[in-house]
C-alpha cells in the first residue's frame, strides 16, 4: 500500500535527490525493507548495527512520533505520511 | 535569501572542522548539523595546541567586557563580531538564599540580566549570527520556546539581517511581545515546541536560511561555553565544585561542561571534578526519567508545565546531559509547577533577582538537592539563572499578593501599615482600608 515518505537532505543521495518518495509496507519495519529495495544502502544509514533505528533520528507517522506509537512495529495504511527528521537542538 | 557558499577562514581562527560527536566523521565548516553517516550531532573541532600557546589569562582579561573576550574559543573567523554587550553577567555570592538552604559557598550566575534580551540565549545567538554573516546568510531563523526568538529577532535587527522566527502559539505574552517589537516575521505555530522544531527542520533546507538551532547549531551551541568560562574567571580562575543548571534540550548543560574542560586543557585553570546537576519540570522531564531509570536513551514526552522555556519533550542533547551528570557524580531532579513558583519567589525574596519559570525550576531543584543532603554545604556551588521573570509574569500572577490600595491621607496609610503587620497580606488583599 502506498505511503508517502519525506526524506531528509543527508539521505537524498540515495533517492536521486528526491525529498519525497512513494513506498509501501504494512509497518515501519516493512517500510524500511521496501525503502532499502528501491534505494540500496539507505537502511544501513537509518538503522544501527543491531538493526534498530538510530537514536538521533525521529520518525513520524502523520505527525506523531513513532515512539508514542508502536516504534518500528507501528502499522501503516494507505495514504499515510512518514517523515524522517534528524534531531535538532532546542531553545 | 542567500545560501551559504564559501567559508572565509582567517589565519587567526582556531577551529578546523565539524566533527560527529558519535562516530567521529569530519566535515567542512559549513552550515550543517547532522552527520551524514550516523545522524549524530556535529560539533566544532579546535586546535587546542594552538590555543594553549596563544591564549593566557592576561589576553582574555585584555579583551572586551563581553563573551567576545573568549573569541579564540568560539567558532568565528572574523574580527567583525556582533558585540551587543552579551555576557560577563554578575556572579553573585549568595548570602540569604545560601543561609536558607544551609549552604556556605553558593554563587548565582545571573543571566536574567544578560544583554540585549535578558536570557542566556543572547550568548548563543551572538555567536550564531556572527557565523551566519560569515557564511553568507542574509536571513536568519529559529524554532524557539520564546527566549531564543527574542534574542534572534533583537540581534538580527542590530546586525541588519532579515529574520523569521517560529514559536509555539501558546507562549507567554511577554515572550511574544519581546520578539514582535524587533519586527521579525513571527510564525506562531499551533502545536508544541517539538512540533515547531519538526516543521523548521523541514523548512530549513528549502529556503536557504540560517536556522540558528538547526543548520547553524554546531556554531550556535558553542556560545553556551561562555557560561562556563565566565564562572571560572569570576571565581578567580578556579572551577567550582558543583553546578546546578536547567535542562531543556540539554545543550547548555553539556556546553558548560565543555567550557570547563577546555579551560583545563589549555592550562587556564587547574583540573577538578565539577559535579553537574540538572533541573527539569515534572510536566516535561524526559532527561530526569532517563537518569532515574539508568537509561542511555530518551523516551520523548508531551510537555505540560508552566516552565515553557524548558518544555522540550524530545531533547536532542538529552543523552549527553544524562552522561555528564552520571560521570561527574551529579544528580538530575524534577519539580512540580507549584515548587517552580515557590522557587521564583524564594530567589526574589532572598536575593532580589526576578527570574522566569526556568530559573524557578533551577532554584527549586537546588533547594531539593540541598534538603536531601546531595550538596555538601562546603562545596563551591554555582546555580545558573538563565532568564528574566518579567517575561513570564502569568506564571506568578495570583501568588504574590496585591498592592495595598489606600487614600492619599496619613491615617489611611497608618491603618494599612498596621493591618499589613498584623494580617497575612494575602488574606486582606482585596480590602480597601
Amino acid at each position: 500500500m502506498p505511503v508517502k515518505v519525506l526524506v531528509p537532505t543527508p539521505l537524498q543521495k540515495f533517492t536521486n535527490n528526491q525529498a519525497t518518495l512513494e513506498c509501501s509496507g504494512n509497518s515501519i519495519a516493512e517500510l524500511l525493507d521496501s525503502l532499502e529495495h528501491s534505494c540500496p544502502g539507505i537502511k544501513s544509514r537509518l538503522c544501527d548495527e543491531q538493526g534498530q533505528l538510530r537514536r538521533f533520528l525521529n520518525v513520524y507517522v502523520n505527525s506523531e512520533d513513532i515512539r508514542f506509537l508502536d516504534g518500528a512495529g507501528t502499522s501503516l495504511k494507505d495514504g499515510d505520511e512518514v517523515s524522517i527528521v534528524p534531531a535538532v537542538a532546542g531553545g | 535569501m542567500t545560501q551559504a557558499t564559501t567559508t572565509q577562514q582567517a589565519t587567526t581562527a582556531n577551529f578546523t572542522a565539524l566533527k560527529c560527536k558519535e562516530c567521529g566523521a569530519e566535515y567542512e565548516l559549513k552550515a550543517s548539523h547532522v552527520c551524514e553517516v550516523c545522524f549524530g550531532p556535529l560539533e566544532v573541532k579546535y586546535d587546542y595546541n594552538k590555543l594553549r600557546l596563544t591564549v593566557t589569562r592576561e589576553t582574555i582579561q585584555a579583551g572586551p567586557n563581553s563573551i567576545w573576550r573568549y573569541r579564540p574559543f568560539l567558532p568565528v573567523a572574523t574580527d567583525n563580531v556582533i558585540d551587543v554587550g552579551t555576557g560577563m553577567t554578575p556572579l553573585l555570592r549568595s548570602q540569604r538564599l545560601a543561609r536558607r538552604l544551609g549552604l556556605k559557598k553558593l554563587y548565582i550566575k545571573n543571566d536574567a540580566i544578560n544583554m540585549p534580551t535578558l536570557s542566556f540565549k543572547d550568548r548563543v545567538v551572538s555567536v550564531a549570527l556572527t557565523r551566519a554573516r560569515e557564511l553568507g546568510f542574509s536571513t536568519v531563523s529559529c524554532a524557539s520556546t520564546g527566549n531564543l526568538a527574542n534574542s534572534t529577532a533583537a540581534i538580527a535587527a542590530h546586525a541588519g539581517l532579515d529574520c523569521c522566527v517560529f514559536i509555539p502559539a501558546d507562549l507567554e505574552f511577554g515572550k511574544i511581545l519581546g520578539s514582535l517589537i524587533y519586527s521579525p516575521t513571527l510564525m506562531a505555530v499551533k502545536g508544541n515546541y517539538d512540533q515547531v522544531n519538526r516543521l523548521c527542520s523541514e523548512v530549513a533546507n528549502t529556503h536557504g536560511w540560517g536556522f540558528v538551532n538547526i543548520n547553524l547549531r554546531p556554531y550556535y551551541s558553542e556560545g553556551s561555553k561562555t557560561l562556563g568560562y565566565e564562572v571560572a574567571e569570576q571565581l578567580g580562575w578556579e572551577l567550582p565544585d558543583h553546578i546546578v543548571a536547567p535542562l531543556a534540550s540539554g545543550s547548555l548543560f553539556t556546553k558548560i561542561y565543555k567550557g570547563f574542560q577546555e579551560f583545563v586543557q589549555v592550562g587556564l585553570v587547574e583540573s577538578k571534578n565539577v559535579r553537574f546537576s540538572g533541573a527539569q519540570a515534572e510536566g516535561c522531564s524526559p532527561i530526569e526519567e532517563a537518569f532515574r531509570e539508568g537509561r542511555d536513551f530518551i523516551k520523548p514526552v508531551k510537555p505540560n508545565t508552566i516552565a515553557k522555556s524548558l518544555a522540550i519533550g524530545n531533547p536532542a542533547d538529552g543523552v549527553y546531559a544524562v552522561d555528564t551528570a552520571k560521570k561527574t557524580g551529579g544528580h538530575i531532579e524534577a519539580v512540580t509547577d507549584a515548587e517552580i513558583i515557590e522557587g521564583i519567589k524564594l530567589l526574589a525574596e532572598t536575593e532580589g533577582i526576578f527570574t522566569e519559570t526556568a530559573g524557578g525550576t533551577t532554584v527549586a531543584v537546588l533547594k531539593k538537592l540541598a534538603e536531601a543532603g546531595k550538596i555538601d554545604p562546603d562545596e563551591t556551588t554555582v546555580v545558573y539563572i538563565t532568564g528574566n521573570g518579567l517575561k513570564t509574569q502569568e506564571a506568578v500572577q495570583g501568588y504574590i499578593g496585591e498592592p495595598l490600595t489606600i487614600d492619599a491621607k496619613i491615617d489611611s496609610f497608618e491603618r494599612a501599615l498596621e493591618r499589613s503587620r498584623t494580617l497575612d497580606r494575602l488574606e486582606w488583599q482585596q480590602v480597601l482600608v
